[in-house]
């Protein structure tokens, strides 16, 4: 029982007090930025990874985690409450949540919501304690040119699993491979896209690309339009569901909770991907469809619970291959290079306690999520109320401290507002910013391998297809992408996306 | 404008052919190596026309394909976010935290549509007073508190 003794270790390092301070921290910062339209996690962990330079990364990893997995409790509440989605993962808990807080039972539908949520976070949990030593010893013997493979799968999955058009998300992925390049070449030592200016010797930081293409972007597309929001059932009460409620939700947590866990591991998946395909099951599987969108519980009970089991899940690939697969995992890379952990199969063996403690961390954070959120209902939607005019210059001050304390400059903060010009340009151009951050991330490593690989086949490029493990993946990726350019599928691709968020 | 018929993919794909324009020629400056031997010339070189190929099936999408025109900009949040936070960046050593934080709300809260003085100068004010106690006191950021002549 290798696991339990692995998880008790996890548990002694979750436990510690400073640990457990780091976790409440993390949740409660989750939730309410979770609550609040117009910031999310990525703008979030952008934020405070410089504050924690001064941490032990474990706790710092902690905390960082449970601001993703907290966030998608605290977008529920909004999207019940409000009809507006504090987070994206959220949009479809709109469509029936709303309609039960209409109908009286916004109380049944935060708890389903949360209880969902909290199961699902449980067994995601194990699944990633079980999954992930197999998977990075397996990852151990990948060479460079799998790794290459690899990341090329990985970036493929990522934008065909997403939302528009496939060859502006690909164009975007190169983009942000090419951003990933400046900076000094570890190879040859040549400075590549300085232009002489000394801040950038050491590459773009990564706080200041996500925090200006998903934080300051979103800050000024939000100030375009006048602020509409009206709370509707400021009193909650009866935070319980009778006997026929549970009995209803039961099986969708169970099925959302799987598919889910499921998803998460994919790349581009996570919590939106998950809950908008738990939504769609849903509606598929049920005996009366015609009830969703009426405030049918299973819309709430299966969408909330996949999205947190999709947000766990999909630290797996992270914490075992070293490859992010959404937005907020890249921000994890960058939190683990911060600290000199490099990501990738050998974190659970160099950092065992790293590794553990901040699988038992997310049972620990979810538990607390449960325990505090459901009382605290009241204030989370007091704070609602505050007009967007206040809460704006407030997030704007803490990203602008939080950016220059990164190296104490201010060229930091310009190159952050440069982004976000970039990122209003790609707002108007309908342009994911998110495999842009990917391919950010990835570029370093992935040039790193591919010349590695050539290196060790003096030059000859099918070493990626005499390899059959590099081959394979390869090939799953140009079938896949062949696949979705097809004219046939794009269209069912594309009406799948347009039902989902219409 | 007829010949343009998705004036966002158009765009779009000529954003990235600039991109991948400019890559191409500032890398053009750098060793290309070979195969085997890479110079730091070869991947970003091999990015910049890829990108370029990209754009131009984007714009080229954009031609032939129905689709939206490109919502209009507006100036005034642009220039007083992202413009404020700029100054901000460039003032902090000298204004310090206190200064700078009074600058950074009120100025920026005039990219809202419904900016009020008042509440904006008292909202200033209490975060000024939480900055100092979080980023110094707590996180023992190295700021400097009050503006120049006293912040030695």
């Amino acid at each position: 029982m290798d696991i339990l003794s692995h998880l008790a270790m996890g548990f002694g390092v979750a436990m510690t007090p400073i640990n457990l301070v780091y976790a409440l921290l993390g949740v409660l910062l989750g939730t309410l930025i979770g609550v609040l339209p117009g910031i999310g996690p990525v703008a979030t962990i952008a934020m405070l990874l410089p504050t924690t330079y001064a941490l032990q990364p474990v706790s710092a990893l902690i905390m960082l985690a449970g601001i993703y997995y907290g966030a998608q409790y605290g977008g529920s509440t909004t999207a019940i409450l409000v009809n507006m989605p504090g987070e994206t993962s959220s949009v479809v808990t709109c469509l029936d949540g709303y309609q039960m807080a209409r109908r009286g039972q916004a109380g049944a539908a935060l708890a389903v919501a949360a209880m969902g949520s909290f199961f699902a976070g449980c067994v995601a949990t194990v699944f990633i304690a079980a999954f992930s030593p197999p998977l990075s010893e397996f990852a151990l013997k990948f060479g460079p040119a799998e790794y290459f493979s690899l990341m090329c799968l990985g970036l493929i999955g990522a934008v065909i699993l997403a939302s528009g058009s496939i060859i502006k998300a690909i164009a975007m992925i190169v983009l942000g491979l090419l951003m990933g390049i400046v900076g000094t070449d570890v190879n040859s030592g040549a400075q590549r896209f300085v232009f002489d200016i000394p801040e950038l010797v050491d590459g773009i930081g990564v706080v200041s690309v996500a925090m200006g293409l998903f934080g300051f972007a979103e800050i000024v597309s939000n100030l375009e339009s006048k602020e509409k929001r009206e709370v509707v059932s400021s009193k909650v009460k009866g935070l319980w569901l009778t006997m026929a409620q549970f009995r209803a939700a039961a099986p969708a947590v169970l099925r959302g909770t799987a598919l889910g866990s499921v998803l998460g591991l994919l790349p581009g998946g996570g919590a939106m991907l998950s809950s908008f395909a738990s939504y769609t099951m849903e509606k598929k599987l049920a005996k009366d469809p015609s009830q969703f969108g009426k405030g049918a519980i299973q819309g709430v009970a299966g969408p909330e619970s996949a999205n947190n089991a999709g947000a766990q899940t999909s630290f797996i690939p992270l914490l075992t291959l070293g490859i992010p697969e959404n937005a907020v995992m890249a921000m994890m890379v960058g939190a683990m290079t911060i600290h000199n952990i490099q990501p990738g199969p050998q974190v659970i063996t160099s950092n065992p306690e790293l590794f553990w403690g901040l699988i038992a961390s997310m049972w620990i954070g979810n538990a607390m999520l449960v325990v505090l959120n459901l009382p605290m209902i009241g204030l989370w939607i007091r704070l609602l109320t505050v007009p967007y005019r206040l809460l704006y210059p407030a997030i704007l001050l803490f990203c602008a401290i939080g950016v220059y304390s990164v190296n104490n400059t201010s060229m930091d903060i310009t190159l952050t507002a440069v982004f976000g010009l970039l990122g209003v340009v790609f707002v108007k151009l309908s342009c994911e910013p998110a495999p842009l951050l990917l391919g950010f991330v990835l570029g370093p490593m992935m040039e790193e391998n591919l010349r590695r690989a050539l290196l060790l086949s003096r030059g000859d490029g099918w070493v990626f297809f005499h390899r059959p493990l590099s081959a394979g993946m390869l090939t799953v990726a140009i079938v896949l992408l062949v696949i979705t350019l097809l004219p046939n599928i794009r269209k069912k691709r594309e009406e799948a996306f347009h039902e989902e968020t219409a | 404008m007829a010949w343009m018929k998705d004036p966002k993919e158009f765009w779009s794909g000529v954003l990235f052919m600039v991109f991948g324009a400019f890559a191409l020629l500032v890398s053009n400056g750098y060793a290309m190596g070979t195969a085997a031997r890479m110079g730091p010339g070869y991947f970003p070189r091999a990015l910049g026309a890829l990108l370029v190929i990209l754009g131009a099936l984007v714009s080229l999408r954009g031609l032939r394909v129905e689709g939206e025109s490109v919502p209009k900009f507006f100036l005034r949040p642009l220039i007083f976010v992202l413009g404020t936070v700029v100054v901000f960046g460039i003032v902090i050593p000298y204004t310090g935290v206190i200064l700078g934080t009074l600058l950074l709300i009120f100025v920026s809260s005039i990219a809202s549509h419904e900016f009020r003085w008042r509440s904006a100068l008292v909202s200033g004010i209490v975060l000024a007073v939480a900055a100092v106690l979080i980023f110094i006191v707590g996180l023992k950021l190295q700021l400097p508190i009050w503006p120049w002549p006293w912040n030695q």
